[in-house]
């Protein structure tokens, strides 16, 4: 299982990225192979807001539905539009074609607060 | 390889739409005696784009080569937990079918049905000296259906009350139906752990004054009684709640025990599991509720009422939740369900309750020694086992593919969701001991076959129609109907 | 007792597998102060013949019997059931089946239940359809429900006066304790929904509107109009079919615009059995699909890619979505879709119209000549399909009670119901009417007129 440097992780098995101004979020590769072949993705309208801790939206695999929480709040500006045809993607590429959504984050600080690549495998392995 | 494995001549048979041919019809109108008009052309509709086109020739063909496809009680063991699939007598089939049933129409004024409203009224009366509830209702049109009602009529008795209650308690081990029907009737669900039965101490902790109703289900989805239900019940009417049972195994207490009388305030039915009428490939069931007596005044409507020697449909109930179906019941499996409890007798529901327990810990004996048994406590109509023993990448999944290879329907699978890869079986009573060693034979082979040749469980089914579906396609585009295809 | 296999021999050696002596002590679970002290005080068992013998008694008790003339509708119809439909679905590997959890042994419940989706699709014009629900009434509710889930923060339903009394009491019950507001839109003179009054009482917080199609009273409303008064709010549009056949005459619901067709299936093939079972229906828009309630088929490939249909979409239901299905339900109506799948199959593209024109053709008769009766009136001049409401000289409570002495069942008291209608009478015309029935009722009415 690959687990990227350069991305933070949260304990409900998100990655998050700053690239300028703007975070990404995804799903971690340990999270799409505990929810196998996923089905159907779904996802907030980019102007909606998410909120630190709740729920944004859902990802389904045959058998499975899990919710996806927000890390960090902010305005969302941008949704992965090429998800919900190509559910497949966040098996296949969790970190690049299964990105979900860009938010322009109220505070980007927030993101200190979460585990790098090798405190996220400790916590894995933990649970 | 067991001899009851599928050998048979499958035919092949395609869509009913791709058999059509122009210009087939399978039905004959009665002559018309009228004159034909036409109603205002611009609300007339072009002709059915995609409508089949064939005889009766073609559609009895189709339909009966479908059925060649199924596997029912009728074709053998259907060890699928919590459903109960017990044979279903055929008597039964004939009754509902009489005409002055199958004929009658839901709105013939109730001075000339009095036939179905007494088998109705008789059929209350048993169901209530089975379970030990004064008042029941038999409107709900199945499990899920009775649930609603359940927890309706709590909702409207704690609203009477001038309770302003929002949480409903649900054990882990319940059925989704539970938590699905808490959330309809606007409850929030606070879901509590249980260590194979319920602890009064843990229904203690989760109690408070703003819990409406607990939901338990006895014997649980493991298989156990509940065994602490009485405390359980004083303790949750002590902070003014009310306890729902989930009555889908009360098969495993006809006559042992009436939920009634523990405490318990709303019981439903599942007449298709319980009381032997066919699940049709998934329906139409029938789910009766029971009440208790302060519960009575907010029964759906329409009531039953027996008046002197007549039976009439009162709707004049004005604490009733209202009305939860077009109709009065699935009356069709109301008829099925009161033959097979005349046909009983009292004795022979106990009877058919204490075989039921036999087989099941039958079968919890043959296989303990292959399969992983979570929970040792002792079991009632049902038994579950895990694969958590079993080697080289070997499934709960794989063992039911492998299992109709050997000609058997496999137990429920993944169910209950607090035990892993769960297997949960459930024979019946219907069932002879020649034909669970038939089944448990096949289940000890299969175990066998994962430690030296995995391959055959991996691979299966090979003697089914069809070999493993993917369930993953059809999920990521689904294909909910025939569309033509251009040529 | 004949369904119970076990000798004497097999239960001693099956209790000595288990280690016990006594079936007795696999109980002991159950702690004693819940058992029941007492056998159960029930009627001793009946064999076969006597059984026989006391359902036809009961059966007999009802005194309504073919030999009567029936003009009910009102949601349930007497059309003639083709004889094929009952001994396919007595072929026991279809009824007692359950629930097709195994798809490799369950393919003809599978491809049954998908014919039947797409029967739905083609006869109501829409684009997704499910395996069936309860009724007509709990597949209106569940279908409010859905609207709400459609229309997010959307929570007023506007409920047409004329859809069934039933159906709307039903919804009335499955919404009563959520956040949810319904408003009864009233109907004008003629029997339609008041497009007045829909368009005064839609707004950005109606999340739908329902409308029957005919509706209660008989009179088929205009479907296109309503629709696009919805969509201008962007509100969905409900339609309730419980008689379906008129489908097959009229313009589909699908192409005049609705966005949520359900319906019962009854007419197609099912007995009345005095209400039940009958079969819901739901059909819907391809964009909705993942909010419909209840079971659906689907078509796949197996591992060796021939075709083969699964249950799927299912975390949307209750068994793994829990408290946020979109219904608690989990049967449906299996082998009444499958009796639906045979009807229609049977009548076909050319047989169903055709059937369709005759119950119109038969009512229409009925209609003009009761029309012409003194005393009686139609207080609708608008356009019907095969029932159809008249006023009486006297309260039609009086008029049914009459015509019971001549074994004529002429129809449905409206009384309760819709009592602006004066003496209402709600008259149900279908192909089991033949002439001969017609005029007597006309006759009849007749009879206590003068």
């Amino acid at each position: 299982m690959d687990f990227p440097e350069e991305l933070k992780y949260t304990e409900e098995h998100e990655w998050v990225l700053l690239e300028g101004d703007l975070v990404s979020i995804g799903i971690s590769d340990f999270a799409q192979d505990q929810l196998g072949d996923v089905v159907f993705v779904e996802l907030p309208e980019a102007g909606d807001r998410v909120e630190i801790g709740k729920p944004f939206g859902v990802v389904e695999s045959v058998k499975a539905v899990s919710d996806i929480y927000a890390p960090l709040a902010g305005e969302v500006v941008e949704v992965n539009a090429d998800l919900p045809d190509a559910p497949e993607s966040i098996n296949t590429s969790p970190y690049e074609d299964g990105w979900m959504i860009r938010i322009k984050p109220d505070d980007p600080a927030v993101l200190d607060g979460l585990m790098n690549a090798a405190a996220y495998q400790a916590f894995i392995e933990e649970e | 390889m067991s001899a009851i494995a599928s050998k048979g001549l499958i035919l092949d048979e395609k869509l009913i739409f791709e058999r059509s041919t122009a210009g087939r019809c399978g039905y004959d109108l009665p002559a018309i005696d009228v004159p034909l008009v036409e109603p205002d052309e611009s609300l007339l509709r072009d002709e059915i784009d995609g409508f089949p086109e064939l005889s009766e020739v073609d559609v009895v063909r189709h339909y009966t080569r479908l059925s060649t496809w199924n596997y029912g009680v009728d074709s053998g063991f259907y060890p699928l937990g919590s459903c109960t699939m017990k044979y279903n007598p055929k008597v039964n089939e004939q009754l509902a079918r009489l005409p002055g049933f199958a004929h009658l129409h839901p709105a013939v004024p109730d001075h000339l049905s009095q036939g179905a409203l007494q088998l109705m009224y008789d059929l209350q009366q048993s169901l209530c000296e089975i379970s030990g509830f004064p008042a029941l209702t038999l409107q709900p049109s199945a499990g899920a259906h009775g649930e609603f009602a359940g927890m309706l009529m709590i909702h409207a008795w704690h609203q009477a009350q001038g309770n302003k209650r929002h949480k409903v308690l649900i054990p882990d081990t319940a059925h989704g139906t539970n938590p699905a029907t808490a959330a309809l009737c606007g409850y929030d669900v606070v879901p509590i752990a249980s260590d194979g039965v319920l602890s009064l101490e843990a229904v203690a902790a989760a109690m408070d004054d703003d819990v409406a109703a607990l939901m338990v289900t006895n014997p649980n989805t493991l298989g156990l009684f509940e065994s602490n239900i009485r405390e359980i019940c004083d303790l949750v009417h002590s902070r003014g709640g009310l306890v729902y049972c989930d009555g889908a195994n009360l098969n495993a207490l006809l006559g042992i025990c009436r939920p009634g009388d523990l405490g318990i305030d709303v019981m439903h039915f599942n007449l298709h599991k319980t009381f032997a009428t066919p699940h049709g490939g998934g329906g139409p069931g029938a789910g009766p509720v029971g009440v208790s007596a302060a519960l009575e005044p907010f029964l759906p409507v329409p009531v039953i009422i027996k008046e002197g020697q007549n039976y009439r449909l009162a709707t004049d109930r004005p604490q009733s939740i209202g009305h939860l179906r077009t109709f009065a019941s699935q009356f069709g499996i109301l008829v099925r369900a009161y033959a097979y409890i005349l046909s009983m007798g009292p004795k022979g529901l106990k009877r058919a309750t204490e075989l039921a327990v036999l087989n099941a810990n039958y079968i919890r004996a043959r296989l303990e020694g292959s399969y992983h048994l979570p929970y040792k406590q002792r079991s009632l109509h049902e038994v579950i086992f895990s694969d958590a023993e079993l080697p080289n990448d070997c499934h709960t999944l794989d063992v039911a593919k492998r299992l109709l290879d050997y000609g058997f329907h496999p137990p429920t699978i993944y169910f209950p969701l607090v035990v892993q890869g769960a297997l949960m079986i459930e024979p019946t009573e219907t069932e002879s001991k020649q034909e669970l060693d038939e089944f448990c034979d096949a289940l000890v082979a299969i175990a066998e076959e994962a430690k030296d040749s995995p391959h055959l469980l991996h691979d299966a089914p090979v003697n089914a129609r069809t070999r493993r579906l993917d369930e993953t396609l059809a999920a990521r585009k689904p294909r909910l109907r025939w569309e033509r295809r251009e040529a | 007792m004949r369904f119970l296999p076990h000798s004497d021999q097999d239960i001693s050696s099956m209790l000595d597998a288990i280690g016990v002596e006594k079936i007795e002590a696999l109980f002991s679970g159950i702690p004693a102060n819940c058992r029941l002290p007492r056998d159960l005080e029930l009627s001793d068992p009946l064999a076969e013949a006597d059984l026989q013998r006391h359902f036809q008694a009961l059966a007999a008790a009802n005194s309504v019997d073919d030999s009567w003339s029936r003009f009910l509708g009102g949601g349930y119809y007497d059309h003639h059931i083709p004889t094929v439909i009952d001994h396919l679905i007595s072929r026991s590997e279809f009824y007692t089946a359950y629930t097709p959890y195994q798809p490799e042994i369950s393919q003809g419940t599978l491809q049954a239940v998908f014919e039947f989706q797409t029967l739905i699709c083609q006869l109501t014009g829409m684009e997704v359809a499910n395996a069936s629900l309860y009724d007509g009434a709990s597949a209106c509710a569940e279908a409010v429900l859905m609207a709400l889930r459609c229309g997010r923060k959307r929570s007023k339903i506007l409920l047409s006066r004329g859809v069934h009394p039933r159906y709307r009491e039903v919804v009335e019950a499955y919404v009563r304790y959520l956040d949810v507001e319904l408003v009864e839109v009233p109907l004008t003179v003629d029997g339609r929904t008041d497009e007045a009054a829909v368009q005064q009482l839609l707004d950005q917080d109606v999340a739908a509107l329902v409308v029957g199609y005919p509706n209660y009273l008989g009179v088929v409303e205009d479907v296109e109009s309503l629709s696009l008064l919805t969509h201008g709010s962007g509100a969905r549009l409900l339609v309730a079919a419980a008689e379906p056949l008129a489908m097959a005459l009229y313009r589909s619901p699908g192409e005049l615009g609705a966005d949520i067709v359900i319906g019962e299936g009854q007419s197609f093939g099912l007995p009345l059995s005095y209400g039940g079972p009958g079969i819901g229906f739901i059909a819907a828009r391809q964009k909705d699909m993942r909010s419909l309630p209840g079971r659906l088929v689907g078509e796949t490939v197996d591992k060796d890619g021939e075709r083969g249909f699964v249950l799927t979409l299912s975390t949307r239901e209750q068994h793994i979505r829990r408290e946020k299905a979109t219904s608690n339900i989990c049967s449906n109506q299996g082998i009444c879709a499958v009796m639906v799948s045979i009807y229609l199959s049977l009548l076909g593209k050319n047989g169903l119209p055709q059937l369709a024109r005759d119950n119109y053709s038969r009512a229409a008769y009925l209609r003009e000549q009761i029309a012409a009766l003194p005393g009686y009136s139609l207080p609708f001049a608008t356009p019907v399909f095969n029932e159809f409401v008249i006023s009486c000289p006297q309260p039609a409570a009086v008029v049914l009670r009459r015509l019971e002495a001549e074994k004529i069942l002429a129809g449905i008291d409206l009384s309760a119901d819709y009592p602006e209608i004066e003496n209402g009478l709600l008259i149900c015309v279908t192909e089991q009417n033949d002439r001969a029935q017609l005029d007597s009722l006309v006759e009849a009415l007749k009879g206590g007129a003068a």
